[in-house]
Parts: structure tokens; sequence; C-alpha cells
């Protein structure tokens, strides 16, 4: 974790000794400590039942009261800066029929902004630079509910980057996504300027993406550095149940991030 | 999953019914309501009125009488209270075709009756002519407390959730043989109420979730501003304007 | 038990609209503590819920119709507060959208519907919990009692405003005896959902039900192979709850006022029926309140029996309509003031 260390003053993250507990008693997170730079993309890999999404859910501060901090861009998460802190960090849940909840795609991606106090043509501009961001523009008037599963994604991610946020924090962005939505939005994601912090089991489309990549096991970080070398640890990785897919090899993969 | 934007007491249309300003319409309906039990039970004429009143607001929102008269089945249980106040009430008695029957009760029958169908034609109007989130939009606009209209926003949307999920649980009951036949399988389905429950707010938690981490606070943020111009405000307060003036005639004569 | 327009009369709708709009208001301040981020969707869920069971109607044998009420349901997974609210509004739903229950009638229906059986449901569960052992059955049983006991609490009070305020005069004996002993039935089925509901809840997810707070485990957590405390909070909670019992308290009482004191001043035509079968006559005696300006349904100095009569309907509503404004306003006004510096601060 040395490597990261001085990158703190500029880092959009930085979460430190969190610990959390559920109300039944289900403990999920024993001290998680990392750092995200700006502009960054990095992946969180772990097996089921890792702590993934508690995480996650501590970064907009929707879960708090165990121990520990959290901070995005220098700001802590907390009850005073919680509106801020949600406007930073823009979370793209995994099943996009949770996300998206207004009757249309222009008003379930102008929801956000508009929570923020946002009005009139400023709304409308950002809704339309987000949809254009994911390449969805046209679908502007359509029930969300009428695309297919991966334009739903794809807005998704657009009702997050209205928010202009700080950090998108993405929960498994290719699960259920067929080959060629799954490459449509690598490239969206690999368009984008923000910093990425993305959650997946997919563990070549975290190679492909995140040059970086942590990996939470039993509540805490047990790795930590460049993607290619974490995945062709096979004794790291066996480790912590991960698995790669059948003839897959992170060896043989160029990358050009 | 539907976000409940549509319900299947809506009528599609564009009629200027369809068009007014949600809470315009509220405010036109809770009005006309209040007009009409105000009115005293003997001045029969006037709810007749009031009943072609209706007729013309249907007719401006090409409401089919078909469509409006299925709709007002929701009565039957208290039309059947009705039908049986002649005979239980007190009082002087007259006879009617051998049946002995009470006068105040068959004034009863008739002012629950004559109230209680216009009241529920009212509302059947403003649901087959106003959308869902409308209607809290609307009720928003009339200062209702957010926190009410948050839960009834709740609501709506976890009455489509219920409905999804207690139609996966019927799927998966049936695949596995079982099939509701009796009272012995009241069990069953009463179990199933408390599982349907927590599976339900697990789904809807998360869309919660999703909703707060893009800021939501507690109400809707306004995307598109709904604001009612004199004109419209006139337009749907002539129903219970017109309704007041047969009311106070009602009252005079 | 949903009372259309018309069925009761209009100065007993304006007075039951008045008590209605109070118990809202109160339960709007209440709410405010007992729901946080997380439980708000809750409130929606259990709305949802009964907006369904109310839907099952039972015919009934005097011709009313009965059906699961839901309000012990509500006040013990979400809180008495918020349980008024969401019982209130699937109420206000069902009368704009379903015509179920008249808007005119709505003060009656949340009156009886809303408030009675959450009040009484509640009470009867925190008394109940306090005496049982602390245990999960403890609580499932304690739902089974208080839901039993709510349903035939609506009959009464149901039963109360109509022998008041009822435009039709069948004798307060047969609607008793028609109402309570129907929804003593209804209360069994009632409280056999709502105990096997909270059952299956506090099972899985005893974070959810409010009623069962009490019980929860003292967190602890492992940093570093230490255990930490959770920090305690326990104390404000416990400062809370005397608060909720005295407002619990008051509203009931404001309640019971409210009837009381109608039934009392108003002579209501089937409590007369009732006097004049058992040979008591009523008319000899002078009512104490036959000078207020509403007695007896007409407005004092106007000649005209019709019109003095509606006028008082008319008052009547008015000063529901101008009472529930202002109360809402104040209430709005108040949130607004106290929420906005919270809310503004971060944007």
């Amino acid at each position: 974790m040395g490597s990261v260390s001085d990158l703190v003053n500029t880092a959009s993250l930085e979460v430190s000794g969190l610990a959390f507990a559920y109300p039944d008693g289900h403990q999920a997170l024993f001290g998680v400590d990392f750092s995200i730079a700006r502009g960054e993309r990095v992946a969180l890999l772990g097996p089921n039942g890792a702590g993934k999404t508690t995480l996650v859910l501590h970064l907009n501060g929707i879960l708090s009261g165990g121990v520990g901090t959290v901070k995005v861009a220098g700001l802590p998460v907390g009850k005073e800066h919680m509106a801020e802190v949600r406007r930073r960090v823009g979370i793209v849940f995994q099943d996009p029929d949770d996300q998206l909840f207004m009757p249309t795609v222009r008003e379930d991606v102008a929801f956000g902004p508009a929570a923020a106090g946002l009005r009139g043509p400023e709304l409308e501009e950002r809704v339309d630079r987000a949809l254009g961001r994911v390449g969805m523009a046209e679908f502007k008037d359509r029930p969300p509910h009428h695309l297919s599963f991966g334009q739903r994604r794809r807005v998704a991610v657009a009702t997050v980057l209205a928010m202009e946020p700080e950090i998108l924090v993405l929960d498994e962005p290719s699960s259920n996504l067929d080959p060629a939505s799954r490459r449509e939005l690598a490239d969206i994601l690999r368009s984008l300027d923000v910093t990425v912090l993305m959650v997946t089991h997919d563990l070549p489309y975290a190679l492909e993406l995140c040059p970086r990549a942590l990996i939470l096991s039993e509540g805490t970080i047990a790795a930590d550095g460049r993607t290619a070398e974490l995945l062709a640890d096979d004794e790291l990785m066996r480790a912590h149940r991960l698995e790669l897919p059948f003839g897959f090899d992170p060896r043989s993969v160029t990358m050009g991030a | 999953m539907g976000a409940g934007h549509a319900h299947r007491l809506y009528r599609h249309g564009h009629s200027a019914v369809h068009a007014l300003p949600p809470h315009t319409k509220l405010a036109a309906a809770f009005g006309f309501v209040v007009v009409v039990v105000s009115t005293p039970r003997e001045a029969m004429w006037a709810f007749g009125v009031y009943a072609v009143l209706l007729g013309v607001v249907a007719y401006a929102a090409r409401v089919p009488a078909g469509f409006l008269l299925k709709r007002l089945l929701i009565e039957v249980p208290f039309v059947a209270f009705a039908v049986l106040m002649p005979f239980v009430a007190e009082g002087e008695r007259v006879e009617v075709l051998g049946l002995s029957l009470s006068v105040s009760g068959l004034w009863g029958a008739w002012n629950v009756l004559a109230k209680g169908t216009l009241g529920v034609a009212a509302s059947v109007l403003l649901a087959s002519t106003t959308e869902l989130r409308s209607v809290l939009l609307g009720l928003q606009r009339l200062r209702l407390p957010p926190l009410l209209v948050q839960i009834a926003s709740f609501m709506i949307r976890y009455g489509d959730v219920i409905t999804d999920e207690m139609r996966r649980m019927r799927i998966a009951r049936e695949s596995r043989g079982f099939e509701a036949s009796g009272v012995r399988h009241w069990g069953v389905l009463a179990k199933s109420a408390g599982a349907l429950f927590i599976r339900s707010y697990e789904r809807g938690e998360r869309v919660h979730l999703a909703m707060v981490s893009r800021g939501y606070a507690g109400s809707m943020p306004v995307i598109d501003e709904v604001t009612a111009s004199r004109a419209q405000w006139s337009y749907a307060l002539a129903l219970p304007v017109a309704a007041l003036v047969v009311c106070v005639l009602g009252w005079a004569l | 038990m949903h009372v259309p327009d018309g069925f009761i009369d209009a100065p007993i709708s304006a007075a039951t609209g008045l008590v209605a709009a109070t118990a809202v208001a109160v339960s709007l301040r209440g709410a405010r503590r007992e729901l946080d981020e997380r439980t708000a969707p809750l409130a929606g869920l259990v709305a949802a819920f009964i907006f369904a069971v109310q839907m099952l109607n039972f015919p009934v044998a005097a011709g009313t119709s009965g059906h699961l009420l839901g309000g012990a349901l509500a006040a013990i997974l979400v809180g008495p507060y918020t349980g008024v609210l969401c019982v209130s509004v699937v109420l206000l739903m069902q009368g704009i959208l379903f015509a179920d229950g008249g808007l005119t009638a709505l003060g009656v229906n949340i009156t009886d519907m809303a408030v009675v059986t959450t009040v009484v449901a509640y009470a009867v569960f925190r008394g109940l919990v306090k005496v049982l052992p602390r245990r999960r059955g403890s609580i499932t049983a304690a739902s089974f009692v208080a839901a039993v006991l709510s349903v035939p609490a609506a009959a009464v009070a149901f039963t109360l405003i109509y022998a008041v305020g009822g435009t039709t005069d069948v004798s307060i004996g047969k609607v008793a005896t028609a109402m309570i002993g129907v929804h003593v039935l209804i209360g069994i089925g009632e409280a056999a959902i709502t105990a096997l509901t909270v059952g299956a809840v506090v099972a899985v997810r005893p974070d959810l039900v409010y009623g069962a707070r009490g019980l929860q485990r003292k967190l602890k957590l492992r940093v570093d192979g230490e255990l930490v405390d959770v920090p305690d909070t326990a104390p404000v909670a416990a400062a809370r709850s005397h608060r909720k019992v005295w407002i619990t308290g008051l509203v009931a009482s404001l309640v019971l006022a409210g009837f009381v004191s109608f039934y009392a001043s108003a002579s209501p035509d089937g409590l007369e029926k009732v006097a004049a079968d058992k040979g008591i006559d009523a008319k000899t005696e002078k009512h104490a309140t036959s000078d207020s300006p509403l007695a007896d349904y007409g407005v004092k100095d106007v000649e005209n029996a019709r019109l003095s009569g509606g006028l008082a309907g008319v008052i009547g509503v008015g000063v529901t309509v101008v009472a529930g404004t202002g109360v809402f306003w104040t209430v709005r006004r108040r949130r607004t003031a106290d929420v906005s510096p919270a809310g503004t601060s971060g944007v």
C-alpha cells in the first residue's frame, strides 16, 4: 500500500479502518483501508459475501454507525455533508431496474440533478450531456422498461453521470450483458474522465478496464496491486475463491490501458 | 418492473379533462362532493342535475358510459346496506307491494345511494383522467405534507413490486405441485404473506437506496413545474360552482 | 367499513375531520422520530400491504361490508405515529382512486380505521411486551392480541360515530350488534395475518420491526482482532419512549373527548330512539348545550328549519377545511423551518 500513500493529498476516495456489523449481528467489514487517486480506474474483486456491497454502501453514507472513516475528495462522509457526498459519489447498482424508477428516461436522468436543485434549461442541458456520453440521446422520451437490458444499464450510468460525480462506483457492471453490450459499456467507461471503482466478479473485464485491483476478502483488503499481477498469482487467487474463466490466461493479454 | 406511472383505473386519452393540471382536478372533485353531501335529500331533482353535470364531464373526458358504470360496482356493499335499510329502520311505515317499509329508512337509503353514487362517480372520473403520478404531484401542489406524499408514492411503487413478487411466489408454489383448494391450505397462504412482505421490502429497499444515492431526501424533485393558469382553474372549478348553484337552489326551493 | 359520502351527516363528518386532521398532524410530528432514511420505504410497503388486504371485502350480515384493517400491523412494524399516517394515506388514495370511502367521509374513515386501530393496537402491544418475557415469541403473541382487539375497537368507534351522526335511523343496537359481532370474527383473521407477518419479519429482519427494537442485542465490532463496543444509543431511545406514551395518551384522550362530547351534546337521533324505546322521555329534559350555535344541527336565529340545518352542515364542513389546512400549513412550515438549515448546508 506504500505505492499509493503519496497520492493521498489528491485522493478521490480514502477509506481507513472501516468496520461494520449489520443490526442482525452479522459483521461484514473488519477494518478496510485503501485510497484511490483522482482519475484512477480500480477494480474491487472478491468472492460472494466478502463485504463488497456493504463497502459500497458506506461510500455515500447509506450505511454508517461502525468505526473508521470514509473521505470523498477530502470530505468526510457523515451527516453534515451528506448531500454533497452523495452528489460526488455516483453509484450504479447491479440491477438497472432498481435504479430506474421514473416513467421516462429523461425524467430518470433528471432526478439526481433536480434533487440537487437544478431547474429549467440548465437541467435539460445536463440531461442531454449525460445521455450523449452513454450514446442514449435518442431514447430520451422512452419509458426505461421498454429498453433492452444493456440499454437500461447505460441509462443507469447516465443517471449517475448527470450528477457530475467525483467518483463513479459500479456494482457488477458486466453482469447479464451480452458480449456486444459488454464491449459498448467498456468503451463508454474508458471514454469517461472520472475516477472509477468497479466492483466485479468478471475478472477479464476488470483486467480490460482497470490497471489496478483490490481484493476484498473476509471483510478486509487482502491484496492491492496491478490487476495483471494479481490475476497471475495463482495461489492468491485460490486463497480468495477467485477463478478465471476457462481458457483465460491473464499473462497472454496485452492491454492499452 | 413497472414504475407505477400507469394504472388500470386510468384511461389514456387526450381530452381537455385529461389535460387539466392534477391539482385543479383534485380540488374540483373534492369541492363537488362537498356540495353534493350538503344538499338536502328532499331535493331529489338536484341529484338528477348533479348526475347530468358529471355526465357532461364524462362526455368531455371521452370516458365511455360502460367503463364508468363498471367502475361504479365498487359501491355494491353499500348498495346492499341501503337496500336493507327500509326493512330494518324504525319509525312510521308504509305498504309498498305488500311489504312494510320504514319511511325514514327509505329516505335514508335514497340519501346514501344518491350521495354515495355521485361521490363514487366523481372519484372514478378523477382517477380515469389523471395518471397516478400526477395525482401525487397534485397532492403535493395542494400542500399535502411531504411525508404523506412520500408514503403514498412508496405505496404505489410497492403495489407493483408486491404483485410481481406474488406472481413469482405463486409460480414457485405451483411448480412444486401446490394448489390452494380449501381451508387446509390457508396456513400455507398465510405464511406466504410474511415471506411476501420481506421479499417485497428487500426489493423496494434497493430502489430506495438508488434514490437516496441520487440525492433523494424525502420529496420528489420537481422536474417539470406543474402550474395552472387562471383559465385552467376556472375550467376545472366550473363543475363545483355549477353544483353549488344547484345546491343553493335545492335549499331555497 | 369504508363510509361513503352522505352516510354520516355534515357536522359529524366535519368534527371527525377535525379529529383526523389533529391526529395526522400529531403523527406527522411523531413520525419524524420514528422514520429514518431506511425505514421510509417500509412505511410505503406497509401502506401498500394494507391497501391490498383492505381490498378483500367480506359481505357482512346486516349489509355493511367488512374487511381487514391493518392498523395493528402498521403500528407494530413502523410505530404508532407512522402507522396512523400509513393507514390515512391508504384511505386517502382509496377515496381518490378507487372511490372506496367518500371524500367528505375521510374524517370518519381516518378516525375509526387509522387512529383508533393503531392507538388501541399499539397500547395493547406495548403493554403486553412489557409484561411478557423478552423473546421473539412474545412479540408474535402480543401482535396477535393487539390485532384481535383493534378491529372490534374500530367497530365500536364506528358505531359511536354512527350513533351521533348517522343520517339514517337504524337503531344503534342493531348497528352495534352487526358491526361488533362481525368485526370480532374479522379481528381473528386480522390477528392471524398480523401475527404471521410480524413473526416472519421478526425472525428474518428484526431491525424492521419497530415494536421489537428493544430486543436487539448489543453489537460488537472486531477491529484488528480487538473487540470494540458500538456507541450506546439506548438512553436517547428511553427518553423518547416516555414522550411517546404521553403523546399517545393525549391523542387517545382527544379522540375520546371528541366522541364523548358529541355523544353527550348533539342529541343523536339513534340515541333518542333508544331512550324512547326504553320509556325514557328524552324530550322533557333540556340539553345542556342547546345554546351552542350548532346544537341540534340547526343554526340559531334562522327560522327556516331546512335552511338552518343546511347552514350548520356548510359551516361544519367549512370549519374542517379551514382547520385542516391550518394544521397542515403550520406543521409544514415548521417542518421546512427545521429541515432547511440542514438541507441547504451541503448544497
